[in-house]
């Protein structure tokens, strides 16, 4: 894994993406910073950072895009997947790699709150409290980009690919509330859901039998849910997406200056979702 | 030692490999030959636990490549149809990333490197990018990482492809003195590497096993039929009542040659019978004076042709077949797709030979 690591680090700066993705990082959080703390005024650092995401959600793509595809088109995946070395090494050592390079940006934004109490009274814990979740976050991102490389051959469809996913997270939030909150509409849209889960499920399988049945089985029993007790099913698709979105916990965090612990367990767990996955899917390609 | 027990691997209704089943053992060159398409590389793929078969199971030293990967891996050193290179890597850097991923000792690698380094004639390129390199030092770079730590078994899938024919000598040189020590496995379908370097032939057609020995025992089998080259001087009628005479010939082809007055002739003999001095007594009775004799050998060629060809042939006509049932569908044809490319690599493969060929008899 070590091996892997330091090889794919090493890569980030000789291929120019690292330094790339560092300089545009800390040039756009550098002017955020000018602009809402040392010009307005504001004494939070994590104002100017939360103001950023966006930022990060066109550059992740740009470090996650040749992660694994590259291999895969180069084909120096069979030197690593012949060697004496675990898959779940690979992928770690890869997304360690991916991480450092972040880890770097975020260790500069640390220098930031230290200068805004240079100016006047800053807050160091809370500030530092919103690098650290700013931080988990976008090890998500990376997580997310590191998947969808793992599923082309393609660098600039990965590209493509983990924008299109990282944007339509990022705008969730927002378009909950554009969801009906009614007990029928909910019920719809699970429906709907299930039926995107069988053509998942089969696109992986290929077996209908299993992709059917389990989505067979899930309208049942929503269909029996809806027809006991229909209350259930009042505003439970908007409540779970909004909880499920990525970035309320974010900005709890950096503009209520409460840290959500919740919001870092749920970042954590899909890490590791995303890391299983992302095994299963380079698995998988060997056995097909 | 290498088990290969009962190998299949499907690619939806496509067969690559079919029931494979054979033995590899310790401190031979074994030698996969078989035309584009065969399977060799699937195989090796496998071997190597790259890909994972439909059904059966591969042992590598006692160790299933499947259930104890690490242990089975160690052994192995691989270099794929299309080296496994990072182009922006220094030679000597990658080589010391290959020693680390191999999990060779921390002391050792430093050595190992070097090693490897000599062996394959990378010490003048150490420095430079892989990127910059010849496809002849990039394929070597390939083959210095295939040897990384010195595997007890290495298996090498085309390892001569884009080589010139000086450095193709030396590679088949450094195949024979790592076979001192080591098991070596490699696929061609260049027939004069196989029958030069290989101890062992496993010919593959269509995924399944069609003749595994030597390449002397394989000529061997074909020998049945002799044949004669004859060179005589004399007309046409003088040349036919002498070997009408003769029991032994089955028959007889003629036709004017480059010289004046001179036939060639080629005759095939029946089996076990050695009419050469029958042959010169009876034309010189008839004052026809023999030019020249000699009995044409089977070849190695011969051998895999007649190999192969049932097969083709077999696969020509259902190919056929499918076209009219749904011209579609061939499209579609994975395998079909494969061999366009793959033909035209093939006949590169055959001058490179030839041109081999040519430069070691003018060496000579």
């Amino acid at each position: 894994m070590l091996a892997i690591y330091k090889r794919e680090l090493k890569s980030y700066f000789t291929s120019m993406i690292g330094p790339i993705f560092i300089a545009v990082a800390v040039i756009f959080t550098g002017i955020y910073f000018m602009v809402y703390n040392l010009n307005a005024g504001y004494q939070y650092f994590s104002y100017a950072l939360g103001s950023t995401l966006f930022i990060y959600i066109l550059l992740v793509p740009i470090l996650t895009m040749r992660s694994l595809s590259e291999e895969r088109r180069s084909k120096t995946d069979q030197l690593l997947l012949t060697s004496p070395i675990t898959v779940n090494q690979m992928i770690l050592g890869k997304y360690l790699s991916m991480v450092t390079v972040f880890a770097i940006t975020c260790l500069i934004f640390c220098m930031c709150p230290v200068i805004v109490t240079f100016g006047g009274s800053g807050h160091l814990v809370s500030d530092y409290a919103g690098i650290f979740i700013f931080f988990v976050c976008g090890c998500v991102f990376i997580a997310i980009g590191m998947l969808i490389s793992a599923l082309t051959e393609s660098p600039v469809i990965a590209a493509v690919g983990t924008l299109g996913v990282l944007l339509l997270l990022y705008f969730m939030s927002s378009l909950t509330g554009y969801i009906p909150t009614t007990a029928m509409g909910s019920f719809v849209g699970c429906l709907i859901l299930l039926v995107l889960l069988c053509l998942i499920l089969y696109f992986f399988t290929k077996n209908w039998i299993i992709s059917g049945g389990i989505s067979a089985l899930g309208i049942v029993a929503c269909v029996i849910l809806y027809l006991i007790k229909p209350d259930v099913f009042e505003n439970l698709l908007p409540g779970v997406l909004e909880k499920l979105s990525f970035t309320t916990s974010l900005d709890t965090v950096m503009y209520t200056f409460v840290f959500d612990f919740s919001g870092l367990f749920y970042y954590l767990s899909v890490i590791f979702v995303l890391i299983f996955l992302t095994v299963q899917v380079v698995q998988k390609r060997r056995w097909s | 030692m290498i088990e290969v027990r009962n190998l299949v691997k499907r690619y939806g209704d496509h067969v690559a490999v079919d029931h494979l089943s054979f033995q590899v053992e310790d401190g031979q060159i074994y030698g996969f030959l078989g035309p584009n398409g065969a399977g060799k590389s699937t195989t090796m793929n496998i071997m190597t636990g790259y890909i994972g078969a439909t059904e059966g199971e591969v042992l590598i030293d006692g160790h299933d490549i499947l259930s104890e990967p690490e242990e089975a891996k160690k052994c192995i050193g691989y270099l794929p149809e299309l080296p496994p290179l990072y182009m922006d890597m220094m030679v000597e850097e990658y080589l010391r990333f290959v020693s680390e991923v191999k999990q060779i000792e921390k002391s050792k690698r430093k050595e190992c490197v070097q090693k490897s380094m000599e062996m394959t004639g990378l010490l003048p390129v150490a420095g430079r990018m892989i990127r910059n390199l010849s496809k002849g030092y990039k394929q070597r770079v390939g083959l210095a990482q295939a040897i990384m730590g010195m595997p007890k078994i290495i298996i090498l899938d085309e390892p001569t492809v884009g080589l010139d024919p000086k450095q193709i000598i030396e590679i088949r040189d450094l195949i024979r003195s790592l076979a001192k020590e080591h098991t070596v496995i490699l696929s061609s379908h260049i027939l004069s590497e196989v029958s030069e370097v290989c101890d062992h032939i496993m010919i593959i057609s269509h995924g399944k096993l069609a003749a595994s020995d030597t390449p002397e025992n394989l000529i061997k089998m074909m020998d049945a039929s002799h044949m004669l080259d004859l060179r005589i001087k004399g007309t046409e009628e003088q040349i036919h009542e002498v070997i009408d005479a003769m029991e032994d010939v089955t028959s007889v082809t003629m036709k004017p040659s480059e010289e004046e007055n001179v036939m060639a002739v080629s005759l095939n003999v029946k089996e076990n019978t050695d009419i050469r001095e029958a042959l010169f007594f009876g034309f010189a009775k008839a004052n026809c004076p023999i030019l020249m004799m000699t009995s044409s050998r089977v070849s190695l060629e011969d051998v895999f042709m007649e190999l192969t060809a049932d097969d083709e042939k077999a696969r020509k006509e259902r190919e056929a077949a499918e076209q009219e049932e749904d011209y579609a569908k061939e499209f579609t044809d994975a395998a079909g797709k494969e061999e366009m490319p793959g033909e035209f690599v093939d006949i590169n493969e055959d001058l490179s030979a030839e041109f081999m060929e040519d430069t070691k008899k003018e060496e000579q």
